[in-house]
């Protein structure tokens, strides 16, 4: 009986969710405007990014802080092959999976010479290859001019969908969508997708074979799970959903450019996984979607405050932004180092280090 | 006669200046239990972790069941049949215990990303008779009213338990026990002896490494006796107990 | 001009710069096993400061030799960034002892971008150049040039690495230290107070690193809020070439790889035949230390770890 009220439980927050995914847009555009749709837009492609990241960082446990570079592979895939640039304008359903198979064997290639590093270790080299990639992506315009350097590519294709461009406002009966309403629903629905592969990944056979390696990868391996093969799957994984948000994300934007996926991209997709809840596709979501909203909001609240109290501006907006963003990774690992929404494991584990310090100590 | 199921010879492993194992040689046959004992250091564990792939040993010959498993990975040793338990426990704490056994199926089952993802007929069969075999072996080694229970949360002797169905998950034809009983009460040393003849009556060649020198030899079919990385005896337990080599390397010189 | 010989005086220059930095990686490794990774920022600090209280005392009229300005601008910023390394470890890391491994790391790259914002609110996103009081006056040197400067540098950082290995090797502080990185549990039940240990670590570290800075200003003739990352990476680089932990190491692998750099940044051209040119320096850091990590990670001096099981 409770079972079956459970299930029903779960239909009726199912759709609930799914009616308020399909109307937000509309919700959040006419009381806040077309530039918040944007940003919920950017919200969607972090979850993404950041779920990507998680199936290396957050499954398998390998550290690694140059996660945008296959984000930057996706981009430039995609942007090379539909911009005026080379003159190639290929339909998204050839260039956003070509991104994406890129970014994977990117994803390989990086994780084949740092199979035995483990830790801070990892993360410096990945952190390494991330800047590597973005050292050439913006010096590679001469002698020949493939990434057109420091200025980026512009003018990059919009993705066209039997005809129907998302890049222009949409006529249906009188009223005009947005394009950023089109691309939410396009952004919707893959995120749906690898929410969906990210979950079902994490309940198979691979999957627990990733918890394993996490947790004692000497057992890992005596229990016969091949080490090299299950770490290079979850850096090609993670990295194929990186390339294929990589590949929104130029479309989307129209210009990309090196500045764009920095070492602090890095490390913002690593503080979304990190503070939500690592390992937990729920509270990666919620990191993901807090960390690209609460910046946008103090943006538009840091300045009218100052205005307001002081008469002047005392800090410029952005900095103050940075400002707290890292006072909130210091203040958070200090104060709730599981994040805002940790599975009950990860919870338990903590509960267990710190009784073990504690008993220590 | 009975057929060798193991063979090692003249192997050698070092870590640094230490000879760890020098010009080790023995075979295991089908269906006995293989007793290994010695000296705290002399290198028991050592050897087990080249038969296990965990060492790569520095020259020798290693066959097993007819395959070639010199310098062989730890999953193409645990493939061909070698599976092993850890003298310190080594659980995957956070996950349940039926998890745990899960994991032990993984090279016996197939299942890849893309039918994880796609989640087709095939792969959730296979995902449900893996849990299945999991239950079973829980139950076989008598701890299946704790399936749900994180491995961390488990009994000392129900985590010895554990860690044998985890092993037993690949199917192994030998498997390798680092010290079972260490740390056990008798009643549950009682227990554990039993549950080994269970294994060994079901067909599954057991090697051991034990300090309890009365369990090993109620148990062991065979011997062989480490010092300082050399095997200095081999034989029945009744021969060995009584080779003076041994005594010597047990009690010191001056009792020789 | 001998372009070889010009190049491996840069990269001396440039290697016993980031020998200095790398000391700092290198200590507070060997004694708690974790990469500081706010120390670059230590580094930035110390340029930044040093630079600030120059050009106050100019400001104000003060007429004094370049040299003696630049010591007490030195004598300023040594003990603000000995303060900051002390306080980077209290807020960042001594909370944190025995935790997961990732939160230290978290910590100290939230503290990195605050230190970094903090520097961008008191001296701005520009590029700050270096006050010109010091002379550039070059010597000649079988056919390469070097300024009295760089010499100056050179020698400075190697009388302070001795000193400093002089140092743990003699005193009574470094055979602590040298007992806490073996075995801090060990050395508490000695007597070794082992928190006071690790704070002297951080805040020696961060003085060189604080001398460092400012030889990276004069060197480049600028300082600038994200000086820090680069620098400090390639310094970690160069203790990881050298066998992080390993004191003499770090100064081995500093110059070697600022001796690499150079000849990476004058020969890449003629080696690619034009295809990269010397835009690319800043990959041979990153290219030496995936090399290293992958082929020995115990780096140059280290010991080679045996496997462990």
């Amino acid at each position: 009986m409770t079972k079956a009220l459970d299930t029903n439980k779960k239909v009726g927050l199912f759709l609930i969710a799914a009616v308020v995914l399909a109307v937000l847009p509309f919700i959040v555009g006419n009381t806040l405007g077309n530039s918040w749709i944007r940003i919920i837009d950017f919200a969607l492609l972090y979850v993404m990014l950041a779920l990507g990241l998680n199936i290396v960082v957050g499954f398998a446990g390998l550290l690694d802080l140059g996660f945008i570079a296959f984000y930057a592979v996706g981009a430039y895939t995609y942007a090379l092959l539909g911009s005026p640039h080379f003159g190639l304008h290929l339909p998204f359903y050839i260039t956003i999976p070509l991104g994406a198979l890129f970014a994977a064997l990117f994803g390989i290639l990086l994780g084949t010479p740092v199979l035995r590093l483990k830790g801070d270790y990892l993360a410096i080299v990945t952190l390494g290859f991330g800047e590597i990639i973005r050292i050439f992506m913006n010096n590679l315009n001469a002698p020949v001019n493939i990434t057109n350097g420091p200025q980026g590519i512009n003018l990059i294709d919009p993705i066209n969908v039997g005809g129907l461009s998302l890049g222009k406002a949409l006529q249906v009966g009188g009223t005009s969508l947005n394009s950023v309403y089109l691309y939410y629903y396009m952004f919707l629905a893959l995120t749906v997708l690898v929410v969906i592969m990210a979950w079902r990944l994490q309940h198979s056979r691979i999957g627990r074979a990733w918890v394993a390696l996490r947790e004692d990868d000497i057992a890992a391996a005596a229990m016969g799970i091949n080490i090299r093969n299950i770490k290079l799957l979850a850096f090609a994984l993670g990295a194929l959903s990186g390339g294929v948000a990589g590949g929104l994300f130029a479309s989307f934007q129209g210009f990309i450019s090196p500045e764009s996926f920095g070492l602090l991209e890095s490390i913002m997709i690593l503080a979304m996984i990190v503070l939500g809840g690592m390992g937990h596709i729920p509270g990666v979501i919620l990191g993901a979607v807090v960390l690209t909203i609460a910046p946008e909001v103090l943006r538009d609240v840091i300045g009218p405050l100052q205005m307001k109290t002081f008469g002047r501006m005392l800090i410029d907006p952005e900095n103050a932004r940075m400002l707290l963003f890292g006072l909130a990774l210091v203040v958070m690992m200090l104060v709730r180092p599981e994040g805002m929404w940790p599975s009950k494991r990860r919870k338990a584990e903590f509960e267990d280090a710190k009784e073990a310090a504690a008993q220590k100590g | 006669m009975a057929e060798a199921l193991l063979k090692i010879e003249g192997i050698h492993k070092r870590f640094g200046g230490l000879h760890a194992l020098n010009n080790v040689g023995l075979t295991i046959n089908k269906g006995e239990v293989y007793g290994l004992i010695g000296p705290n250091g002399a290198g028991k564990t050592t050897l087990f972790n080249v038969l296990t792939g965990l060492y790569q040993p520095d020259e020798g010959t290693f066959t097993f069941n007819g395959r070639d498993l010199f310098r062989a990975k730890p999953h193409v040793v645990v493939s061909a049949g070698i599976a092993r338990t850890f003298q310190n426990i080594r659980l995957f704490a956070e996950m349940t215990a039926l998890e745990n056994v899960m994991v032990g199926r993984h090279i016996r089952s197939k299942a890849g990303a893309l039918g994880a993802v796609l989640r087709n007929k095939g792969t959730m069969e296979e995902e449900r008779s893996i849990r299945s075999k999991a239950m079973e072996l829980l139950a076989y080694v008598g701890i299946a009213d704790v399936a749900e229970e994180r491995a961390r949360n488990l009994s000392y002797g129900h985590q010895r338990r554990l860690e044998i169905a985890r092993a037993l998950a690949t199917e192994p034809m030998l498997l390798a026990l680092d010290e079972p009983a260490a740390g056990m009460n008798p009643r549950e040393t009682d227990e554990l002896k039993g549950l080994m003849h269970k294994i060994r009556d079901g067909g599954v060649t057991i090697l051991l490494i034990e300090h309890d020198v009365k369990l090993m030899m109620d148990l062991c079919d065979r011997i062989a006796v480490l010092d300082y990385g050399k095997k200095i005896a081999e034989g029945v337990p009744e021969v060995v107990r009584k080779d003076p080599k041994v005594i010597e390397a047990y009690l010191g010189a001056a009792h020789a | 001009m001998d372009i070889f010989l010009q190049q491996i005086l840069n990269g001396l220059v440039l290697g016993s710069i980031y020998a200095l930095i790398a000391l700092g990686y290198t200590m507070v490794y060997g004694i708690m096993g974790l990469i500081n990774f706010a120390h670059g920022e230590v580094v930035m600090f110390g340029a930044m400061v040093t630079i600030s209280v120059i050009t106050a005392l100019t400001g104000a009229g003060v007429d004094l030799p370049g040299v003696v300005l630049v010591l007490i601008g030195l004598l300023v910023a040594i003990p603000a960034c000995m303060l900051l390394g002390y306080v980077i470890e209290r807020v960042a890391y001594r909370p944190l002892r025995g935790a997961q491994r990732l939160a230290p790391l978290i910590t100290a790259i939230g503290l990195s971008i605050v230190l970094q914002q903090v520097a961008i609110l008191i001296w701005g996103r520009n590029y700050i150049p270096f006050p010109q009081i010091l002379d550039h006056d070059t010597v000649e040197f079988f056919g390469a040039s070097i300024t009295k400067l760089q010499i100056v540098i050179i020698v400075l950082c190697i009388a302070i690495m001795a000193g400093l290995l002089m140092m743990v090797e003699r005193t009574k502080l470094g055979r602590a230290m040298r007992a806490t990185s073996q075995n801090p549990s060990v050395a508490g039940l000695m007597g070794v107070n082992v928190n006071t240990i690790i704070s002297t670590t951080f805040v020696i570290g961060s003085a060189l690193g604080a001398i460092a800075g400012v030889m990276v200003a004069t060197n480049y003739d600028q300082a600038h809020y994200y000086m820090g990352f680069m620098i400090g990476l390639k310094a970690f680089t160069a203790a990881v070439l050298g066998g992080i932990g390993n004191l003499g190491g770090a100064v081995a692998g500093g110059l070697l790889l600022g001796i690499i750099e150079s000849l990476g940044a004058g020969y890449i051209g003629t080696l690619t035949g034009g295809f990269l040119g010397s835009h690319y320096q800043d990959i041979f850091a990153f290219i030496v230390l995936i090399a290293v990590l992958i082929f020995r990670p115990s780096g140059l001096l280290g010991e080679k770890m045996a496997d462990r099981a």
